[in-house]
């Protein structure tokens, strides 16, 4: 069998696949942070948050109202969305005028009083969700296993990455959006409403990391600090990606999930810390990130 | 019977770059002769996150629990709780704080590296720490300490009971899953040298960074590749969980390879379900519907519980606080406000017997014995009511469950 730096060649191209699934799920959720900062200058403090809702959401559908999975992907990001242009109408709204600061604090604030009632009401140790019947099984490569489930993640995320990207870069409305970002009073003085529009915006993103929630919860468990593992290292691709560029946050998602998982092969301790050590130098080399504009 | 429960620090930094600096404790003011007569206990464990239904407020129930049954015999009990967050240095702060501040006893401290800096605190200010949270079986073992308990399980019992069985079972090439952290580590050795002594072999393992680990899927097929017969998981919580289930969804089991879910609590099974943890081992030292005593201490505590029946942790506060007050009530309030290895050793001279563990006793080096059981994890078809999932396998006696006092290498004892 071929090898590749002592690991066989068939193994080594599982591990990418997996870092590829994992990538999926840090694209999904830094694209909604980069929609929400570059449209709206606020730090998201709440992303991890509000990714743990829609799983939670997700699971409350199925117990409680006998609502099953594909309903739930499509419910859980409406029910989290409002939620969010709820929280945008009496929080977020007052804080467009100050420093990105004030907004970091506030979402961060809300992120722990989020999960503190979630840590309160169903544990910690978090609650079942199977994978819908539909998507079960696996492919067997001889190998390996591949879960049917995790192929359909990276596909959906593909789709509503994309979907996305074309949306603000290439309609109509994103170009309002993008003229909004740069002279909001201007935008109004045609006739958009502005403040709806960013409303919107926001639940928008909100609803993104909602559907990364409903994704996750068949493979990891339902649980309130669910959240908080992730977002760090979301943040992390944010950044290396470039604050707010869109293109940006997607390849570095999927490239950083595969630098992980080779790290997980290479050498495991060290998994949880590459992708810091590669912000670093980064953030030393290109201090605007890697697709930043500035 | 004057009980005060107080939460001194109860909050999550969530983020590692938000940490903020620790609360302050305050702990309600006493007259001087009302300070004389209070016995003060303080639970620090996990009350937010990944270990806080295995700890947290379920620990604190209980130990509210025996306080309550114990009755008034002379001395008032005071309660406080607070979270130690499973960072080593929050843990060690909160001791010293504890301890100069006239606790009497510190109690639960789950996560192993933190039980291990904070038995530290204790050995250098003399105070008694009883752990019952934390697993690493060097506790009591070179690191034992004159003024402290460990007493629900350790890595040793699991080891052994978990791993002696599986290998006795045909489970004889082992690739072990390992949270990168003393506990973890301890866990994997003490299994590994089961494993070997019973001709087994390891063919690998992997270390996990914790806890920001939750996709174990690279992990688990890194494993498979090694062609092992068992899977050793090495970890607990969420991370166990995790493994569980990804080792459903990457078909570990349909290709003949065994989960040794090493450490696994009764709260872990109901969150990863029976569908999915049917036919799990695992090994408790109590389970809620074992005999007539524990049913009856279920049934007496559940009303107090957060939503959770009570594992072997929560079982332990509460034998723990009981033992603790009867000495207390033996040697006068005076004395077990004096020295903590005093007050430990006369612990250790006293048998122990509650509803949960039954008869049992400590050991010189600090060793809580008493018999540890092997259970399967029921098919939900076999669970006849809530709570409902464990068969009993075997239960190894007392005397066997724990390490020989000898091959510890705790400096307490005396070849």
């Amino acid at each position: 069998m071929d090898e590749i730096f002592g690991i066989p060649a068939p193994l080594l191209f599982g591990q990418l696949l997996l870092g590829l699934i994992n990538g999926a799920f840090y694209a999904m959720l830094s694209l909604g942070l980069a929609v929400i900062f570059g449209l709206l200058n606020i730090v998201n403090m709440a992303h991890g948050a509000q990714f743990m809702m829609g799983a939670f959401a997700a699971w409350m559908l199925l117990a409680w109202g006998g609502i099953g999975y594909w309903w739930a992907l499509l419910l859980s990001p409406l029910i989290v969305g409002t939620i969010g242009v709820i929280l945008e109408k009496l929080f977020i709204s007052k804080l467009y005028k100050l420093d990105h600061l004030y907004g970091l604090l506030l979402t961060f604030g809300l992120a722990l009083i989020i999960e503190g009632v979630f840590r309160n009401e169903f544990g910690s140790s978090g609650l079942p969700y199977r994978i819908p019947a539909e998507l079960s099984g696996a492919w067997d490569f001889g190998f390996m296993f591949m879960p049917v489930y995790r192929g359909w993640v990276v596909v959906a995320a593909l789709v509503l990455c994309l979907t996305t990207w074309l949306l603000i870069e290439k309609t109509r409305l994103g170009a309002y959006l993008r003229a909004a970002t740069e002279n909001a009073a201007l935008v109004q003085a045609f006739g958009v409403n502005v403040p709806r529009m960013v409303t919107l915006t926001y639940g928008a993103g909100v609803a993104l990391a909602a559907i990364g929630g409903v994704l996750a919860a068949p493979i990891y468990s339902v649980n309130p600090q669910m959240g908080s593992n992730l977002i760090i290292v979301v943040f992390a691709v944010v950044v290396i990606g470039g604050m707010g560029s869109i293109l940006g946050s997607i390849l570095t998602g999927f490239t950083l999930g595969i630098v992980e998982g080779l790290t997980k092969v290479f050498w495991p301790e060290a998994s949880a810390t590459v992708i810091f050590v590669i912000m670093a130098i980064v953030l030393l080399a290109r201090p605007a990130g890697l697709f930043g504009r500035k | 019977m004057t009980e005060t429960t107080k939460m001194a620090l109860g909050r999550r930094t969530l983020l590692a770059t938000g940490a903020a600096a620790g609360a302050v404790t305050a702990l309600p003011r006493l007259s001087r002769a009302q300070a004389a007569n209070t016995i003060r206990i303080g639970v620090m464990n996990d009350m937010s996150g990944t270990y806080r239904d295995n700890t947290g407020p379920g620990s604190v129930a209980c130990a509210q629990q025996a306080i309550a049954e114990f009755g008034q015999r002379g001395f008032n009990v005071e309660l406080i709780f607070a979270d130690h967050q499973n960072k080593p240095d929050v843990g060690v702060n909160l001791a010293r704080q504890w301890y100069d501040q006239g606790i009497d006893l510190i109690l639960d401290i789950p996560t192993s590296s933190v039980g291990l800096a904070v038995n530290n605190v204790a050995k250098e200010k003399n105070k008694v720490a009883i752990n019952v949270g934390s697993a690493t079986s060097d506790l009591t073992g070179a690191q034992c300490n004159p003024s402290g308990i460990h007493w629900a399980y350790d890595t040793y019992m699991l080891a052994k009971s978990t791993g002696g069985a599986t290998v006795k079972a045909g489970g004889d090439t082992w690739f072990f899953i390992t949270a990168d952290y003393a506990f973890g580590h301890a866990l994997e050795r003490d299994t590994a040298n089961f494993v070997r002594a019973a001709g087994g072999r390891v063919l690998g393992q992997v270390r996990t960074p914790f806890p920001a680990t939750s996709d174990f899927s690279s992990f688990l097929v890194q494993a498979q590749a090694t062609r092992p017969k068992v899977i050793g998981l090495a970890n607990a919580g969420s991370d166990t969980i995790n493994c569980v289930k990804q080792a459903a969804e990457f078909g570990l089991t349909r290709r003949g390879i065994k989960l040794a879910s090493l450490l696994l609590f009764i709260t872990d099974v109901h969150s990863i379900g029976l569908q999915t943890g049917q036919g799990l081992v695992c090994s408790e030292t109590f389970y809620w519907d074992l005999n007539d005593r524990t049913r009856a201490f279920t049934r007496r505590v559940l009303p107090k519980m957060p939503n959770l029946y009570p594992n072997m942790i929560h079982a332990g506060c509460y034998s723990a606080v009981l033992h603790y007050l009867k000495t207390v009530a033996d040697m006068g309030v005076t004395a077990a406000k004096g020295p903590g290895a005093e007050v430990v050793n006369r612990m250790k001279a006293m048998p122990t017997d509650d509803d949960c563990f039954g008869a049992g006793s400590i050991r010189v080096d600090g060793r809580k014995i008493h018999p540890s059981y092997l259970f399967e994890v029921k098919k939900p078809e076999e669970s006849k009511g809530p709570w409902d999932y464990y068969k009993l396998l075997q239960t190894t006696a007392t005397e066997e469950a724990f390490r020989p006092l000898a091959e510890g290498n705790c400096p307490l004892v005396r070849s």
